[in-house]
């Protein structure tokens, strides 16, 4: 706001004492931003960058790699595998996820604070160390088959290991814990009163949770869905250590075409075409969900 | 208002409240301990507290929030402790006004009409009536974010009202409002609750909103209920030290009793060797240390002595002008000091400190409180 004489005498933007320091404010603003910045350009930016300049380049720009990608079946077969998988993952992790996240916001504060560590507890824990448990867990001869078989509920193991439920499992299982919080922060923020008082006005449990809450949890189904499908997208070593020989994620073929052929334009344009593919996701269901609903709360 | 007339023929009226015994425990502390009220059918009845006094956890007893520990709750004769909130058909406005923030004001009043399956036509035809009784017509596509505090009050109002109940719950719906907004609302909540015939249960810690708006009011303390009746009684004859401290304004005199009286008219001796005439808030015997409550505006000033009437010499301490009336500090010797309110009338003197004040007050107006019920009581 300009001061009354001021703003009459000096009617050019941005020359008002006010509005000097108010230019000034934002310039230290944009100051604290700097380190982050210059931190996401050096490991970020560059290499992105670098990224796709490597897979539109060797002796003089070409686009063979792209076009080799998209002649071969099987990359494109690969391409789509990766999708479905993440796809079930992140419906898993939806089913699963969101009744746990629900009961968590029910329970009293000591229990919930518990029973949130752990939800997060794995995380303390190395991925892989965590999937050779789940190894051990679902082998031919493991806890699950054995405990079946004893029962007599199967004559032979099951083939949980070393396939697609195999990869499936262990995916839900990783990605998991970013769901359950997703949804339980957009949950803790919905006011109690809304439901009771849809009660007061006739509304059934069923009824209150399908038209209130279940709406205005959205933005936490949304959200944890985003996530878990993102980061199921670019998953590697859990599909490679649990899944089938068929189970083939983009993920591992990249890195097939960084270790053992040694070719890395071909990779970095496999890697492209991931990070172009999780990008028009990411706007379409963000346009879909109109996600700054998310940021913005329920409120 | 011809929907509102619309609205008032389709409205069954209202249905008495009955509450027994009604005692919430939590923990080893009472919230609420041996609640008995009756609520006449059609009134506005206003549960009047300081903050944990418990009014507010008798009102969720009443809608089934809370399940009380002993007692049982009639609306309409019928009992309804052991019912879910949503099997009891009450309307229920909250402080915050809860209205709900993914849906559109329309959705919002249509709500309760959806979960009761009313045919869509209906639907629209009273959320319309509605919107014209809270005077939000043409708001039907806004979300709440879009309203002010006092049109999302009416949306709550207006939502708790469509599917007929024959109760209104309110809990201080009104406490948020600015003063202005709040006072304006006070009106046209009554006049809405008039036109209706809904009876009312009405929860507020602000002693002005319930002397204006309740046919009849409970104070309550600790728990308890401390008085019923309508707004004059409680005003005028306060039952205790509570009652008269919690509801407008009083002065005490401390002082014995000299005359216990017929059980209702007693009189006393101030500090200062006064007598005073006054009615007795409870039986009293002579000797016993008692206070006498008088108003701020029962004061005569300056009037030639009447036979009957309370007097008592006095001086002027200090002088607080407030537009309408001035607020006088006056000395009564023996260290007593009464607070007096006086009208700014054109002939009406100022008085600086220092100025003689000659009080008289009528014995009517003038309660005497057993002294020690001060220290539990008060």
């Amino acid at each position: 706001m300009a001061a009354d004489g001021a703003g009459a005498a000096a009617p050019i933007v941005g020359t008002t004492p006010d509005q000097i320091a108010e230019a000034r404010d934002r310039r230290r603003h944009l100051l604290l931003l700097a380190p982050p910045a210059i931190l996401l350009v050096f490991i970020f930016v560059y290499p992105v960058l670098g990224l796709l300049g490597q897979s539109v380049y060797k002796d003089g720009i070409t686009l063979r790699f792209y076009q080799r990608l998209f002649a071969e079946p099987v990359y494109l077969d690969v391409l789509w595998l990766t999708f479905r998988t993440a796809a079930t993952v992140t419906l898993l992790c939806l089913v699963l996820g969101y009744p746990l996240a629900y009961v968590l916001v029910g329970l009293p504060a000591r229990l919930q604070r518990l029973l949130l560590i752990v939800v997060v507890l794995p995380f303390f824990v190395s991925l892989i160390v965590r999937t050779y448990a789940w190894m051990v867990l679902l082998g031919r001869l493991g806890l699950v088959n054995e405990l079946l078989r004893k029962l007599s509920l199967i004559a032979e193991p099951l083939p949980l290991l070393y396939s697609t439920t195999g990869a499936l499992i262990g995916m839900t299982y990783a990605l998991l814990p970013f769901m359950v919080l997703t949804a339980f922060s957009v949950m803790k923020g919905i006011d109690g009163g809304l439901v009771r008082a849809a009660h007061s006005l006739g509304a059934g449990r069923w009824q209150a949770f399908r038209k209130i809450f279940l709406p205005l949890s959205m933005p936490g189904i949304a959200g944890g869905m985003i996530l878990v499908f993102i980061m199921s997208l670019g998953f590697f070593i859990t599909p490679r250590l649990m899944g089938g020989p068929s189970d083939l994620m983009i993920a591992m073929l990249i890195e097939h075409e960084v270790e053992l052929t040694l070719n890395w334009p071909f990779a970095s344009a496999l890697a492209a075409v991931l990070l172009l593919v999780t990008l028009v996701g990411f706007f379409a269901y963000s346009r879909l969900v109109r996600l700054e609903r998310m940021f913005e709360g329920t409120r | 208002m011809a929907a509102a007339d619309a609205v008032a023929a389709g409205q069954s009226s209202g249905a008495a409240v009955r509450i027994e015994g009604l005692t919430k425990q939590f923990g080893r502390s009472k919230a609420v301990d041996d609640v008995s009220l009756d609520i006449d059918p059609g009134s506005f009845f206003t549960l009047l507290g300081p903050s944990g006094s418990g009014k507010t956890t008798t009102l969720m007893m009443v809608a089934g929030f809370v399940h009380p520990t002993a007692g049982e709750i009639f609306v309409g004769g019928r009992p309804v402790a052991g019912l879910p909130p949503q099997e009891r058909q009450l309307g229920m406005v909250f402080q915050n006004y809860a209205v709900f923030p993914h849906l559109t004001v329309f959705q919002n009043i249509a709500f309760p009409l959806e979960v009761r399956r009313t045919p869509g036509a209906d639907i629209r035809r009273r959320v319309g009536e509605m919107l014209e009784l809270v005077r939000l017509s043409g708001y039907e596509q806004r979300l709440p974010r879009q309203l002010s505090g006092g049109e999302q009050q009416r949306v709550a109002l207006a939502r708790a009202l469509v599917f007929r109940p024959r109760v209104l719950l309110m809990d201080e719906p009104l406490a948020a409002l600015d003063k202005n907004l709040r006072t304006h609302m006070q009106g046209e909540l009554k006049q809405i609750q008039q036109r209706l015939h809904v009876t009312v249960v009405y929860v507020t810690h602000d002693q002005e909103e319930a002397l204006t708006m309740s046919d009849r009011l409970a104070v309550m303390n600790q728990g308890r209920v401390v008085q019923v009746g309508t707004p004059g009684e409680l005003y005028e004859a306060p039952a205790s030290l509570f009652a008269a401290r919690f509801l407008g304004e009083s002065s005490f005199i401390a002082g014995t009793v000299v005359d216990a009286g017929d059980g209702s008219a007693a009189r006393m001796r101030t500090g200062a060797g006064v007598e005073l005439s006054g009615r007795a808030a409870s039986p009293l015997r002579v000797g016993q240390a008692v206070l006498a409550g008088i108003r701020p505006e029962k004061f005569l000033v300056d009037g030639a002595p009447a036979a009957g009437m309370n007097h008592s010499p006095g001086r002027v301490t200090g002088a607080v002008y407030a537009g309408d009336t001035t607020r006088y500090t006056v000395d009564i010797g023996a260290g007593e000091a009464v607070t007096v309110k006086l009208q700014n009338q054109m002939r009406a003197r100022t008085r600086a400190a220092g100025d003689a004040m000659a009080l008289s007050w009528h014995p009517a107006e003038t309660v005497l409180f057993p002294a020690e019920a001060a220290a539990h009581g008060g």
